[in-house]
């Protein structure tokens, strides 16, 4: 019960990986393309979520400066972005083709 | 080592916080995964993203936590419900929502979730002393949010220290790419 | 009960912000009394937007409901209230009730950090500008489900409206906003994006940022004064929800309380991007002349100011008692008036109490200038011209941007002490972003 009082990294990484869990069915079960990469966002926040747990145990090891985690996870957001932008435009690409968002129907290469 | 002296305040009532940001954030994720309409998943997504810009604040990251808000909850969630209200989600909403292959989706998360409990167990139980020095106990601990942004700028910054310069140039140059790709993907003409 | 005064006192006395010092006991306090302040800011905008605005069309306005329509607004409140709660038949019901609380939630959350005083905010985050910004640009996302939520035309244009131009006018915000935390920096230190550091950093340096670098602060305060008026969607640009236009926009299909939660949201909006701008650039608390006139002789002189305010704000009501009319009819009105004024009389003299007028300052220059801010938001939505929707994405691109990175530019040219650089480069950056703008 003390463990589950103090709160350290585990917990984070656990919370982290819960999500990154959560992430991993929507992207797997999901017909919605949109809710797909929704899921894609929860990864890379569970993702950013461990860096910045990481980050704080750093900074109790090697001083205040140890900023290393936080810096990685603005550029995993900086990404995100890139990536939620170019993915939506080849969405709309596609929807204007065939008039639908799942993705078992993106089939034009099957044989 | 030495570890300089504790500055700043102790944090207070962290459990309580910790623990109702993450059922938040896990009540969210799955309200993402299992809602039938699109606008729904965003909103779920959007509490998820703030709650976890909240944990971000209790892990003192403050400029992660603005970032977090400011792009993700602020832009990428905006540019979601955009798409979303482009394309026409009525249709959607009636047809089958899960595929074909969900079991071996569900299968495969759980095979995953089966290595991160053998490895977090694993963790916490050889190196017994490892565990308890993740996060010190509370009179070595570190309270240093007043310089965040600062360090986080002579990170990236800096002309001696600064590490991420190059890494920042490119994550400029890759935003440029993605601006002109979204643009060329969306045009009806190229 | 001693006790109790001791620990006021012993708080009273500390040099840092309820959430610096983690006592959540003050903090709640400061919550609350933030939010009270807020309701009475709102509720008196409301009355003092009526009036001002029919003076200034040579009308009188409300007087009816109390003297001269003191008790309008709790009219208004009422009625709102006790409407009948319609929502549109297709309406998606969850994000139709969700809608009003998000852009509440974003307008109320950025008090969190704004400063009324060196030690009076509810805490001081490393990140605070960043932090208001970021969370006054979650309203776009309220403004947007409650567009679509209403499953109307009206309400979709206008949302959609309602949003590009705010996102189109955060980013000549942001530009405004960094040059201005450029001049943070100067003097051998580091930058700093805390709210009540900033303020520190203008005192420090002895002029407000307004005045720094001239013109470059007047430029970058300009810049975010009309951003602001654009972001809050207010006149001139408040196309996105103009009844001669669109039927009231975004919220055309929400009555009565609901109605009321995004009224409160503008307001309070408003007012938040009035205190970004008043920390930013017009020195946040200090008194005026804080270096001209300095000494002990000067600051006990400004500081009757408070009191002196709200004392002429009661010989206000009284004249006004004297002068009305002396009818059986009114006599409830007068006397409430003179209440009124008695009341306000009230307040002026015990700001005249040593223990309080040393206190009060901070808060009321704080607040008189955001005041300030508030009558110039009346003042433009009596006087301009409602802006097309073009030319209003026109000037967010096409004037404001291209002036808000020269002046980025040209400050941190200067404050890296290259005032020549600076005026070579800001009639070269001006000029290609005219020829610019007349190409295109």
């Amino acid at each position: 019960m003390h463990a589950m009082l103090e709160i350290s990294t585990l917990h984070y990484l656990v919370l982290g990986a819960a999500l990154f869990l959560l992430g991993v069915i929507g992207v797997l079960t999901r017909r919605n393309v949109v809710i797909v990469l929704m899921s894609i966002e929860l990864i890379l926040n569970a993702v950013n979520l461990n860096l910045v747990a990481f980050s704080r145990y750093w900074q109790s090891i090697h001083g205040p400066s140890a900023l290393h985690g936080q810096v990685f996870a603005i550029f995993v957001i900086t990404d995100a972005a890139a990536e939620a932008a170019v993915g939506l435009g080849i969405l709309i690409a596609f929807f204007r083709n065939k008039e639908t968002v799942n993705v078992d129907e993106v089939n034009l290469l099957k044989w | 080592m030495n570890l300089p002296p504790v500055t700043g305040n102790p944090p207070v009532a962290t459990p309580y916080f910790f623990y109702g940001l993450a059922a938040i954030m896990v009540i969210g994720g799955i309200l993402v995964i299992t809602r039938k309409n699109a606008v729904h998943s965003a909103l779920a997504l959007i509490t998820t993203l703030l709650a976890q810009a909240a944990l971000y604040l209790m892990l003192y990251a403050p400029f992660v936590a603005g970032v977090q808000i400011i792009l993700y909850a602020g832009g990428i969630m905006v540019l979601f419900l955009f798409v979303i209200m482009l394309i026409s989600i009525e249709r959607a909403e009636k047809e089958r929502q899960f595929n074909k292959q969900w079991l071996v989706g569900i299968a495969a998360a759980g095979a995953l979730g089966g290595l991160f409990i053998a490895v977090y167990t694993t963790v916490t139980r050889t190196g017994s002393g490892q565990a308890s020095t993740i996060f010190p106990s509370v009179g070595r601990d570190w309270y240093v949010e007043g310089q965040n942004t600062q360090g986080i700028a002579s990170l990236l910054f800096d002309q001696h220290s600064g590490t991420y310069m190059f890494a920042f140039e490119i994550a400029s140059l890759l935003l440029l790419v993605a601006i002109i790709g979204a643009v060329v993907m969306a045009k009806k003409r190229i | 009960m001693h006790d109790f005064v001791q620990y006021v006192e012993s708080y009273l006395g500390s040099d840092k912000t309820p959430g610096a010092a983690g006592n959540i006991f003050w903090a709640t306090v400061y919550v609350l009394l933030v939010f009270v302040g807020l309701s009475i800011a709102v509720i008196a905008m409301n009355w003092l937007e009526r009036k001002i605005l029919a003076h200034m069309q040579v009308r009188l306005g409300p007087m009816r409901v109390g003297p001269h329509g003191l008790l309008q607004p709790i009219a208004d409140a009422l009625k709102l209230l006790l409407k009948e709660d319609i929502i549109p038949d297709g309406a998606d019901k969850v994000v139709f009730w969700v809608a009003p609380f998000i852009v509440v939630l974003a307008a109320f959350t950025v008090f969190v950090v704004v400063p009324f005083g060196p030690t009076h905010a509810i805490t001081d985050m490393n990140i605070g500008i960043l932090f208001m910004l970021g969370v006054s640009s979650l309203s776009v996302l309220g403004i947007v489900t409650a567009g679509w939520a209403s499953n109307s035309h009206y309400p979709l244009i206008g949302a959609l409206r309602s949003s590009a131009q705010m996102v189109s006018y955060e980013v000549a915000m942001g530009l405004a906003v960094v040059s201005a935390i450029l001049m943070t920096s100067l003097g051998s230190k580091d930058g700093t994006l805390s709210m009540i550091e900033i303020v520190q950093r203008q005192q420090e340096q002895g002029v407000w940022f307004l005045f720094k670098f001239f013109p470059l602060g007047i430029i970058a305060f300009a810049i975010f004064a009309v951003a602001m008026v654009a972001e809050t969607n207010r006149a001139p640009f408040d196309l996105p929800e103009a009844e001669s236009e669109l039927t009231a926009g975004f919220h055309t299909e929400y009555s009565g309380f609901r109605w009321s939660l995004f009224f409160l949201a503008e307001y309070s909006a408003m007012i938040a991007v009035s205190s970004i701008a008043v920390t930013l650039w017009l020195g946040g608390w200090l008194r005026p002349f804080p270096n001209l006139l300095h000494g002990a002789t000067w600051d006990l002189a400004f500081s009757f100011i408070p009191g002196l305010t709200f004392l002429f704000l009661g010989v206000i009501c009284f004249y006004n008692t004297a002068r009305m009319p002396k009818h059986p009819l009114f006599k409830i009105q007068t006397i409430g008036l003179a209440a009124f004024g008695a009341v306000l009389a009230l307040i002026g003299v015990v700001m005249f109490i040593p223990v309080v007028r040393d206190r009060v300052g901070d808060i009321f220059w704080f607040s008189a200038k955001v005041a300030g801010f508030m009558y110039l938001y009346i003042w433009y939505r009596g006087t301009f011209p409602r802006y097309r929707f073009d030319q209003l994405m026109k000037v967010g691109w096409k004037v404001l941007l291209p002036t808000g990175l020269a002046l980025l530019i040209c400050t941190a040219l200067w404050a890296m002490r290259s005032e020549v650089w600076a005026g070579v480069i800001v009639p070269v950056w001006l000029g290609f972003a005219d020829l610019l703008r007349r190409i295109f």
